[in-house]
């Protein structure tokens, strides 16, 4: 519960911070014509598809924060084994960067004008994120074969659903992102690309935090960092 | 089509700078339309089709209580399978879809004076999925054991165990529906937002939107952050139901035999359930706040009173609304100090909620006020809302709540102020915006009689209930006629109620008669009947065409609310009307 609520107390912040900006003790009934400093939306749609992407983001996130949330509550109970976490999970962890790490290439590329470039990283982005997807299956079956099934014990059944869940959203992500793919193969300039590279690489740069973050979780090394805080109160 | 001046092909070449879609041929135009005034009827009308389905069922209720035995299919778990669907499909896919899918829609860029949603694509996508979303549920009609009854609020673990109706394919497909619906929500929600924020017309401040808009805001915003929690619920109960895993079902004994769950926790998918349960009582609740607001002042040619508490009081009720939900847990067992903890929270919310009563009734208050339809059942909202808070106040306490939970008093408080309360909204949204959608009006006597059955019957069918719940008449049990506690008088009770429940729906099809006859015979509206400010009223054609503003785009010069406003011309002001009239002196804060 503690998380969720940190999660919600920080968007709440996020929100107040922003509607203290908004002017909203103007009184409108007294003002006429057009206002100064208020900015004229026609020029260009690009903002538009970045505040989506911000939204999106928080509704992930929100997301991922309430499966940690029911994580702790249901991890409180008795019968939680903790499973071995599988090798290969480090290396998918340093698929997934890498795959940052060229769509961020990509970016840096597109503010050069490098089409070239752009295209490179775009793909090696994309084949980081498939080898990290093919890892991650192979994590399950490792499990599988060991004998974890889904319903052996909750534990288990979370270490399937979070790494679906994150895993659906990867998958997500590809989609777009062979769409940009597709996008620099025809395109003539590396600027016709730029959102989507910029606004690709945000969201990855997103999950791959997310998976951090679960990685520390299922490595148990969340609840230890926790009992360490509390330690420290007490 | 009635005053549309030219043709609406024309306009591909009219405005070349927007970045406007274009339909070709004519299913891209109607049906998998991206024009957000399409999409907004395609939601309203699938969540009116549904929202019979969910009458017509309250009906089979109201005739198994009254007449226990009339109608042979219904026994005890054929009740729980219609109460189940009937609660949910009122409150998700019918209020909800309605307010944000279908009054959204068509509302948002019409009245920040924008050409369309920013992501057509992606609002025309979210469609298609709500649609798929209510296939799924209705399939569980037809699916062996059909759909579940579990209770609208799916509480584990008797959801998915075999002694409740459809726990074969029921509960599967509605679960399937939900996450369906949260994933369509959440691509429509992402355009309203970003409309909202980022394609207003010139000078359309955020202080100067309607608070129709307003509304719809705040509420999508709660709903994106509320809906996650319900799509986690859900998921980890397919994965009970489908996969045997234990996330929230306890080692049980069923029939003898254990089960193979074990050690899962229940509270847990309640605490999700009502993350996600409570704000959505006030993501159906504000959108209605904010359209009752806009019609009063309308319809009393007044500026709507205290517009800026107004707003404030709306940002408040959204984030308090998240930190209450465990008040419907008092009965679940927890902490004391987290029962007072959202108890106070609970009656904190009732603050702003007032505030915003108090500032209608001064709206109204020496208003030259029009006794139209949208008014009539703005003044029924009011009384209403006025109603079931009070009840609610009783709920909130935890020593109060506690003997009346799960009777038919908690069944007639929220029905009162989320099933009714905003129902008298949406009709009242209707007969305000239907002018405009389709450039006649409403024919005025069918209204009357709708508007007038609709809320005394209201009245008759949940008022008495309060007295059903007091006397311990539980709620949701098929049938009280045993429970020796009960004088007789409560059954007349019972057939009372169900006779008025019985007119009320019929009175409903008067109400669809008049929206499909008054298409092609109503009165011709006009672009402005009700000679409203806001920018939706301004459009150069009726209805709108494509790209809603012509040429050029609306810029907005004030303020939604300049009506009747001393030394003015004419008793209103539209918005995007330059300069001109002094400010207001009085009676605004
Ligand atoms: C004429 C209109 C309506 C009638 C006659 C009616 C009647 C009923 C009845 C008889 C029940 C079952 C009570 C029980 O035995 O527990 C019920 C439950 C319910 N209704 Fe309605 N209803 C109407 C409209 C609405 C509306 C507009 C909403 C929208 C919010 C709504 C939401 C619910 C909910 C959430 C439940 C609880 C379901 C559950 O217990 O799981 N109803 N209604
Ligand atoms: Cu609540």
């Amino acid at each position: 519960m503690t998380v969720v609520l940190m999660f919600f107390a920080m968007l709440a912040g996020l929100a107040g911070w922003w509607l203290a900006r908004q002017r909203l003790t103007a009184k409108p009934w007294l003002e006429q014509g057009v206002l100064d400093g208020v900015p004229d939306f026609q020029l260009s749609h690009d903002p538009a598809k970045r505040t989506g992407l911000s939204f999106l983001l928080a509704v992930i996130g929100a997301l991922f924060t309430l499966v940690i949330g029911a994580w702790f509550m249901r991890s409180d109970f008795g019968d939680w084994r903790a499973l071995p976490i599988p090798e290969i999970l480090w290396a998918n962890t340093g698929a997934l960067i890498l795959s940052s790490i060229a769509l961020e290439y990509s970016q840096w590329a597109v503010r050069r004008g490098d089409l070239l470039r752009v295209r490179i990283g775009l793909v090696a982005a994309a084949l980081f994120a498939v080898l990290f997807v093919l890892g991650q299956l192979e994590a399950w079956w490792q499990l599988y074969s060991a004998g974890f099934f889904v319903a052996g014990n909750p534990a288990n059944s979370f270490f399937y659903l979070v790494t679906g869940l994150h895993g659906l959203h990867i998958l997500g992500g590809l989609i777009a992102l062979v769409w940009a793919i597709a996008k620099a193969w025809t395109a003539e300039q590396a600027d016709t690309v730029r959102l989507k590279v910029e606004l690709g690489a945000t969201y990855w740069l997103f999950m791959l935090f997310v998976w951090m973050v679960l990685f520390a979780l299922l490595n148990g090394w969340i609840g230890e960092f926790v009992a360490f805080c509390q330690s420290l109160i007490s | 089509m009635v005053d549309a001046t030219h043709g609406h092909d024309a306009h591909a070449a009219e405005f070349p700078d927007a970045e406007l879609y274009h339909p070709r041929s004519w299913w891209t135009k109607y049906v998998f339309s991206q024009d957000a005034k399409v999409i907004a009827i395609q939601y309203a009308s699938t969540a009116l089709a549904i929202g019979f389905v969910a009458l017509a069922l309250s009906w089979v209720m109201r005739m198994q209580l009254a007449f226990p035995g009339f109608l042979e299919f219904v026994d005890a778990n054929a009740y729980y399978q219609a109460i189940t669907v009937h609660g949910m499909v009122m409150v998700i896919y019918l209020i909800t879809a309605l307010f944000l899918g279908g009054f959204g829609n068509y509302l948002i860029p019409l009245m920040l004076g924008a050409r369309d949603m920013v992501f057509p694509y992606v609002n025309m996508l979210s469609y298609w999925t709500y649609l798929l979303a209510v296939l799924v549920l209705v399939a569980s009609f037809f699916a062996p054991g059909g759909p579940t009854g579990a209770g609208w609020t799916l509480y584990p673990p008797q959801a998915i165990l075999s002694n409740t109706p459809g726990q074969q394919a029921g509960i599967i497909l509605m679960l399937v529906s939900l996450i369906l619906f949260v994933i369509g929500f959440t691509m429509g929600g992402l355009n309203y937002i970003v409309t909202v924020l980022q394609a207003r017309a010139r000078g359309m401040t955020l202080m100067r939107m309607p608070l129709t808009i307003w509304g719809i805001f705040i509420a999508t915003v709660m709903a994106m952050l509320a809906f996650p929690a319900l799509f986690v619920a859900c998921v980890m109960m397919l994965f009970d139901r489908l996969l045997g895993t234990s996330f929230f079902m306890p080692a049980l004994v069923e029939m003898g035999e254990h089960l193979s769950y074990g050690g899962g926790s229940p509270i847990l998918f309640q605490h999700l359930f009502w993350f996600f349960g409570h704000p959505e009582v006030y993501i159906v609740a504000l959108p209605a706040f904010g359209i009752v607001s806009d019609l009063i002042s309308t319809h009393a040619r007044k500026n709507i009173f205290g517009y800026r508490m107004m707003v404030w009081a709306l940002v408040i009720i959204g984030a308090l609304s998240f930190v209450v939900w465990a008040h419907h847990m008092y009965v679940s067992g927890m902490n004391p100090w987290f029962g007072f903890f959202f108890a106070t929270t609970t009656l904190i919310i009732a603050v702003p909620t007032a505030i915003k009563v108090y500032n209608w009734v001064l709206t109204l208050w020496r208003g030259d006020i029009h006794f139209t339809l949208p008014m009539l059942f703005a003044l029924g909202f009011i009384v209403t809302f006025v109603n079931g808070g009070l009840t609610g106040l009783f709920l909130g306490n935890v020593v109060v709540d506690v003997p009346l939970s799960d009777t038919m008093f908690v069944v007639a408080h929220f029905h009162m102020v989320m099933g009714v309360a905003p129902i008298l909204v949406i009709f009242g949204a209707i007969y305000h915006w239907y002018p405009k959608v389709t450039g006649r009006m409403l024919d005025q006597t069918l209204g009357l009689i709708h508007f007038w059955i609709t809320f005394v019957g209201a009245y008759l069918i949940f008022f008495p209930m309060h007295y059903l719940g007091i006397m311990g008449v539980p709620r949701r049990y098929f049938e009280s006629q045993d429970i020796s506690f009960l004088p007789p008088s409560a059954h007349d009770l019972n057939v009372f109620i169900t006779v008025c429940a019985l007119i009320v729906g019929a009175a409903q099809m008067v109400f669809v008669f008049n929206l499909i006859w008054s298409i092609r015979h109503g009165k011709p509206a006009g672009g402005n009947p009700w000679r409203a400010t806001t920018l939706e009223w301004q459009t150069p054609e009726t209805p709108p065409a494509h790209g809603n503003f012509g040429r050029e785009l609306p810029v907005v010069y004030r303020w939604a609310y300049d009506y009747s406003v001393p030394g003015a011309a004419e008793d209103f002001i539209p918005q995007n009307q330059p300069g001109g009239a002094p400010p207001h002196k009085e009676g605004s804060e």
